[in-house]
């Protein structure tokens, strides 16, 4: 096989390329979380008016707890009564699914070739 | 045989590059061991706690174990291939041997973001820690902690510019003093010296048992992680060690022991004194678990040893994450995958100086610009994406060069067993980010697809084919 000779990269050309990939990188980190879309958050289903330790479902040695790190049962409201939703739909999953398989499968397939070249360089040139 | 040497101190090993200057071999399997638990430790002091946040502390504890069978897996797959590819880059260059250029390039791109979040974390909680120390001593406003932030990024990467053996040795000592902090606590609250404070009955009963029933022990998963997260990141040092067959399969197997007892010790003695709803919540309530452990434990010497030993994590792991990520980094500038520019090594410090200081600003961005649960997820998602390569690669690795073949540093046993629990509990967890955090974790996988392809039909034009494949091999089976 034919040796490949890659071309020489300008500086120019090497910024730029580092450029985007900065641009992606920030693009997939920040987009959803300024969108609102990063998930995760917890809410208060049933908000208590004038809250005790009791009302709150704690027991004794929690309430301690509380008061010990500096808590009224006033500030440790939201803290003790937020709850995360764990409800999802299938069709949320099974998009998770086909997307994750559609990578590996790109990475593998794409990989595959690439790997083929390089071991035909390698090893049938000598 | 190769055109390369390995073992050569005048040349860098393992690339097609032949320059003069290469990565020193300065390192023993301590080193090592403290590249690991450094890294990792930290997730003891901080972070592991949302676990209890989504599924409660029977969860966490559950999450805690299942994710030490994930990661003695990835221990044991990774102590064989990176005692036989030992290269700068890890996971990156057994990737570029093993399965692909392009699986390479993502491999390198999961460390490099796996660290570099990790170490936003890091900074985010030693600024977290100062502001308490600051008020526990009197300071009555609301301290800065950017300044902080930015001042620990910015030793630490100076630090690492310096040199490999200074900054890991600080790390040695550092990291040692922070696990010696979390078997004090121990011994302190569970009653084996002096009075007990734990109270896991009172603490845990009713509701306060599975909030979420059995649907929050799988959302918990994610952050089982956490607990371990960074010990494959021993392999980062292999071009580094004098010994790699010896000091890269010790090291890790080490650190991933110290790890599990580390894990435990801290699920035990902070579960068994904070409320596990403040416990969960570690960004309005528990930042740093242990440390918020000394202070209800009423002991001034506690409250200051795991005070110390949160900073020492912090700065032990944010070390080492610079370490490996600007060493995957490097790796991927010396083969071209991205501008050649990042493949230098200092002339006189002997490291990999332009990856080291490009990473800063990235760290910093996040840091600042980020809350601390979505960074740990951004550093999970890629780790976990790692994770799922490993067994694909081990397996690859087995095929094309079949026991006998080449001559392995460490042979890990039960083969393919690991590999396949691996690739199970990696589709568990997988479920367990899409419970809380699926657009995240689409956005980020979107986000790799993207990068191949630019990497494919672009950038890997500027690669050397043969050349990139370094190891002293034979052909592999089935080419």
């Amino acid at each position: 096989m034919s040796r490949y000779v890659p071309p020489v990269q300008g500086k120019a050309s090497q910024l730029f390329d580092v450029i985007v990939l900065v641009v992606m990188t920030l693009g997939a980190l920040f987009v959803p979380l300024k969108m609102g879309l990063s998930g995760a958050a917890k809410t208060v289903a049933a908000p208590m008016e004038n809250p005790t330790w009791e009302m709150l479902g704690q027991s004794p040695a929690q309430a301690s707890a509380y008061e010990a790190l500096g808590y009224t049962p006033e500030s440790a409201h939201d803290l003790i009564l937020a709850r995360f939703d764990y409800s999802f739909t299938i069709g949320g999953l099974i998009t998770m699914i086909v997307v994750i398989l559609l990578y590996y499968v790109l990475m593998l397939k794409f990989s595959g070739t690439e790997y083929r070249e390089v071991i035909a360089e390698k090893f049938d040139r000598r | 045989m190769a055109d390369f040497d390995i073992t050569s101190d005048k040349m860098d090993g393992m690339g097609p590059h032949g320059t003069k200057v290469g990565l020193l071999r300065v390192l023993g399997p301590a080193h090592v061991w403290a590249l690991g638990v450094g890294i990792v430790l930290v997730g003891e002091y901080m972070g592991w706690n949302f676990a209890v946040g989504k599924g409660g502390a029977y969860a966490a504890l559950i999450a805690c174990w299942f994710a030490g069978i994930l990661y003695t897996c990835v221990a044991m797959i990774d102590s064989e291939v990176t005692s036989t590819v030992a290269a700068a880059g890890g996971q990156y260059t057994q990737a570029k041997h093993i399965v692909g250029p392009l699986m390479a390039f993502n491999v390198g791109l999961y460390l490099t973001f796996a660290y570099t979040m990790l170490e936003a974390a890091n900074a985010i909680t030693a600024g977290y820690l100062i502001s308490v120390v600051a008020t526990m001593t009197g300071y009555d406003g609301v301290l800065d902690q950017r300044p902080f932030i930015i001042l620990a990024i910015l030793f630490l990467a100076w630090l690492n510019y310096r040199g490999v053996l200074a900054t890991l040795t600080f790390n040695l000592v550092i990291t040692a003093i922070a696990f010696a902090a979390i078997i004090i606590i121990f011994l302190s609250t569970s009653g084996v010296l002096g009075n007990g404070i734990v109270h896991h009955a009172e603490l845990m009963a009713g509701q306060a048992a599975l909030p979420y029933g059995w649907i929050g022990v799988l959302a918990a998963l994610h952050f089982g992680l956490w607990y371990y997260l960074g010990i494959e990141g021993t392999t980062q040092a292999a071009e580094e060690v004098r010994s790699p067959a010896r000091a890269l399969p010790f090291g890790t197997l080490a650190g991933i022991m110290t790890l599990l007892i580390a894990a435990t010790l801290t699920w035990y003695t902070c579960t068994g004194v904070l409320p596990w709803e403040y416990l969960g919540d570690g960004v309005n309530g528990s930042v740093a678990p242990l440390f918020d452990t000394a202070r209800l434990s009423g002991s001034e010497a506690l409250i200051w040893l795991l005070g110390i030993g949160t900073l020492f994590a912090t700065l032990a792991s944010a070390n080492g994450c610079i370490n490996d990520a600007s060493r995957a980094w490097f790796a991927m500038g010396r083969d071209k995958y991205l501008p050649g520019w990042f493949g230098a090594v200092h002339p006189k410090y002997r490291t990999p100086y332009r990856s080291i200081i490009f990473l800063v600003p990235m760290a910093l961005i996040f840091a600042l610009g980020a809350p601390l649960d979505q960074v740990i997820t951004f550093s999970i998602l890629s780790g976990l994406l790692e994770y799922t390569f490993m067994p694909l690669n081990i397996i690859m690795f087995r095929k094309k060069w079949p026991m006998g073949t080449i001559k392995r540093g460490y042979e890990h046993p039960f083969h393919p067993i690991p590999a396949i629990a691996l690739l199970a509990l990696c589709s568990v967890t997988f479920f367990a980010v899409f419970l809380g955090y699926g657009t995240q974790l689409v956005a980020m996988i979107g986000f790799y697809i993207l990068v191949s392809l630019w990497f494919h039909f672009w950038r890997y034009r500027f690669v050397n084919r043969g050349a990139q494949f370094t190891m002293p091999w034979p052909k592999p089976e089935g080419y």
